[in-house]
């Protein structure tokens, strides 16, 4: 998957992309592509055991990714102002 | 169980309390969507950056209740719980993982095309296929696929407020005119001041109707459990009516159509309408449209990591069609037929006091406009942008740019409600489900092309036109167990895994193939791939960035549709 952070297909050099940190770009691309691998795989969570104050495990689970997914995407945006944050300021 | 002792047949007369609280509340946001042209107020609303995308200075926090009043609409509310209400998990509680892995999806493409676009003037995704290619048949096919796919999807919000509109009582005269007429008056504002406002109306709307239904929601999960017993006789019953309409339906000689959680084999199912649906709702362009009026690259991240919060709202809401079970909740239409769609109004109804079934009601009906009136004026935009623009007047001046949306806009919501008024509900449905499988056609030509110009146009075409050709074959086959209709329904084996799937994944994987394959060939042949226009700084440009002023020559000798982008306000203007 890419971010955006490839070198410009076209040679326009004074006009490419911004500098940017290569590992913190792969850091939040990670943390967004977990949720993503983590919901897709259903068999790993379609159950009912254990329940929580009687949510069947597939509920509680689901519910609790939306928090999971929100902190990891909510990193994922520090990583990426981190990476280019010689441009500019943040806005 | 205290259910027990509530009124079980739908109350067909008219409810006075809740039917004036919503009216009430319609007539507050009605006012507020003809003041809303204030709002943030730019140069007057005479080009499409303002009236189509409210200047792009939309805030975090505008873009969160905006785009959390255009994605989650009332349709949505209405036929998520219905469909938990009638089916069970894997129809129904998918939308929670589709409106989670959502955001992870946009945070990786949504910046470079608020870039692209703000560097550009563009408006819709068309508009970038075109810069990026040259090619106008590829940005005509993008164009019309969200035009078309967008149109079912208002006649949809129509059904949401009908759902109201009927459990409330009203709409059960014989004659045409009393049946109809509440929905006609409300589209009749929401068409005005959609006119007369633009993208701010909807702005200053979700503001209510983001809050109510937060409201309505977290009272109705913190009180209805304890009146049906609690959350364990919640799920029992939930699971007892899954697995009795399995039970009949093999007994009538079919397949078991219901499911408590996925079973083994629904995961499939499961995960690729999700997915799907995640990667589906971006290309629609009302989900454009709102991203692209924010006011920087960082705004849509931001929210990317706040608006799954709708998404946690939206699972409770899922959860409520259980709580009907429980409930022992009957949604039954004026015309004495069991109909699901009517379960979550129902619900209010039959287990809160007048005045809250009201509030309850009018957030759905008022969550029926933002999108409606976003999703008019996106699809208008793509019009008059993509299509009168682009084929009819070239020399269009952003005034009548501007002036071709806003009649667009009503002729949109017009055929929305004849769609409505003259066909099955049904039909809505169905061309909704066609909808999603086609708009995830174009991902690859949007998408992709914000990353690379590999692709070529042309392959981009082929891989679209065989993604359609084969989704709409594919969902015309599926028979409706029920009605022996064709269109019923969105899942099909998938070839090779021969488990059911999603259809537009499918369509997708086969888009991508053809993609894939004709672009080597002609790239192998040396066939052009067109002119960009864009340079690769244009994809990461922010609001404060300098503009590259020798660009601006190039775009003046390039025989550009779109004219002189230092014409277009808003492009990435001198600040």
């Amino acid at each position: 998957m890419t971010l955006g952070n490839e070198p410009p297909a076209r040679p326009r050099p004074e006009d490419g992309p911004p500098p940017t940190n290569r590992a913190m770009m792969i850091a939040a691309g990670v943390l967004l592509v977990i949720p993503i691998i983590a919901l897709m795989a259903v068999p790993t969570y379609a159950r009912t055991e254990p329940e929580l104050f009687g949510f069947p495990f597939f509920f509680w689970y689901q519910f609790l990714w939306v928090f999971l997914c929100s902190a990891m995407t909510y990193g994922a945006y520090r990583l990426t102002l981190a990476a280019r944050k010689n441009k500019g300021g943040k806005r | 169980m205290s259910a027990s002792v509530l009124p079980m047949a739908a109350d067909t007369g008219i409810n006075g309390v809740a039917l004036a609280v919503l009216i009430v509340l319609f007539a507050i946001v009605t006012v507020a969507g003809f003041m809303a042209s204030r709002f943030k107020r730019g140069d007057g609303l005479e080009s499409l950056d303002e009236w189509g995308l409210g200047g792009r200075k939309f805030g975090t926090w505008i873009t969160w209740f905006l785009l959390g009043g255009d994605l989650y609409t009332a349709y949505t509310f209405v036929a998520v719980p219905a469909a938990m209400f009638a089916t069970g998990a894997v129809a129904g509680f998918f939308a929670v993982p589709y409106t989670i892995v959502l955001y992870p999806i946009i945070f990786i493409f949504m910046a470079r095309l608020w870039s692209v676009s703000h560097r550009h003037g563009y408006v819709t995704p068309a508009d970038f296929v075109r810069g990026r290619y040259d090619a106008r048949s590829l940005s005509l096919a993008v164009a019309v696929t969200g035009f078309v796919a967008t149109m079912p999807y208002i006649a949809l919000q129509l059904v949401g407020i009908q759902a109201v509109l009927e459990v409330a009582g009203l709409g059960g005269g014989d004659n045409i005119i009393a049946k109809d007429l509440p929905l006609f008056i409300a589209f009749a504002l929401l068409a005005a001041f959609t006119y007369s406002s633009g993208l701010r109306a909807p702005a200053v709307i979700a503001f209510v109707k983001d809050i109510l239904i937060y409201l309505v929601i977290i009272v109705a999960v913190i009180y209805l459990p304890g009146q049906v017993g609690g959350w364990d006789n919640i799920f029992g019953a939930a699971q007892d009516k899954m697995e009795a309409n399995n039970a009949a339906a093999i007994e009538a000689g079919g397949k078991p159509t219901s499911s408590f959680i996925p079973g083994v084999g629904a995961g499939w199912a499961y995960a690729t309408l999700a997915l799907g649906s995640a990667l589906a709702l971006f290309m629609y362009p009302h989900s454009i449209t709102a991203s692209l009026s924010s006011n920087s690259r960082n705004t849509i991240r931001r929210n990317a990591a706040i608006l799954p919060a709708y998404s946690f709202v939206l699972g409770l809401l899922a959860l409520l069609g259980w709580v009907a079970i429980a409930a022992g909740t009957t949604p039954i239409g004026l015309d004495g037929k069991a109909n699901a769609q009517l379960v979550i109004p129902q619900l209010f109804e039959d287990m809160f006091p007048a005045w809250f079934a009201g509030v309850a009601w009018a957030a759905i009906a008022i969550g029926a406009l933002v999108p409606a009136a976003i999703m008019s004026i996106a699809a208008a935009n793509t019009f008059s942008r993509n299509i009168y623009k682009e084929w009819l007047n070239k020399d269009a001046t952003p005034a009548q740019e501007a002036k071709v949306s806003k009649l667009m806009s009503l002729v949109v919501k017009a055929f929305a409600l004849v769609f409505v008024l003259t066909l099955d509900k049904q039909n809505a449905i169905n061309f909704q489900l066609l909808g999603g499988i086609w708009i995830l056609q174009t991902f690859p030509s949007i998408v992709f092309s914000l990353f690379t110009r590999w692709f070529h146009r042309w392959g981009l075409l082929a891989g679209w036109a065989v993604g359609i050709t084969y989704g709409t074959v594919e969902a015309y086959q599926v028979i409706n167990p029920a009605t022996g209709k064709h269109f019923g329904g969105s899942l099909a084996l998938i070839p090779g895994i021969e488990q059911m799937g999603y259809i537009a994944m499918t369509a997708f994987v086969l888009n991508l193939v053809v993609t894939i394959v004709v672009t080597a060939v002609l790239n192998a042949a040396k066939v052009s791939n067109g002119r960009d226009e864009t340079i690769p700084f244009d994809y990461f440009a922010d609001a404060d960035d300098p503009r590259v002023i020798k660009d601006l020559s190039e775009h003046r000798a390039h025989t550009a549709p779109y004219g002189d982008p230092d014409d277009i306000p808003g492009n990435a203007g001198a600040r």
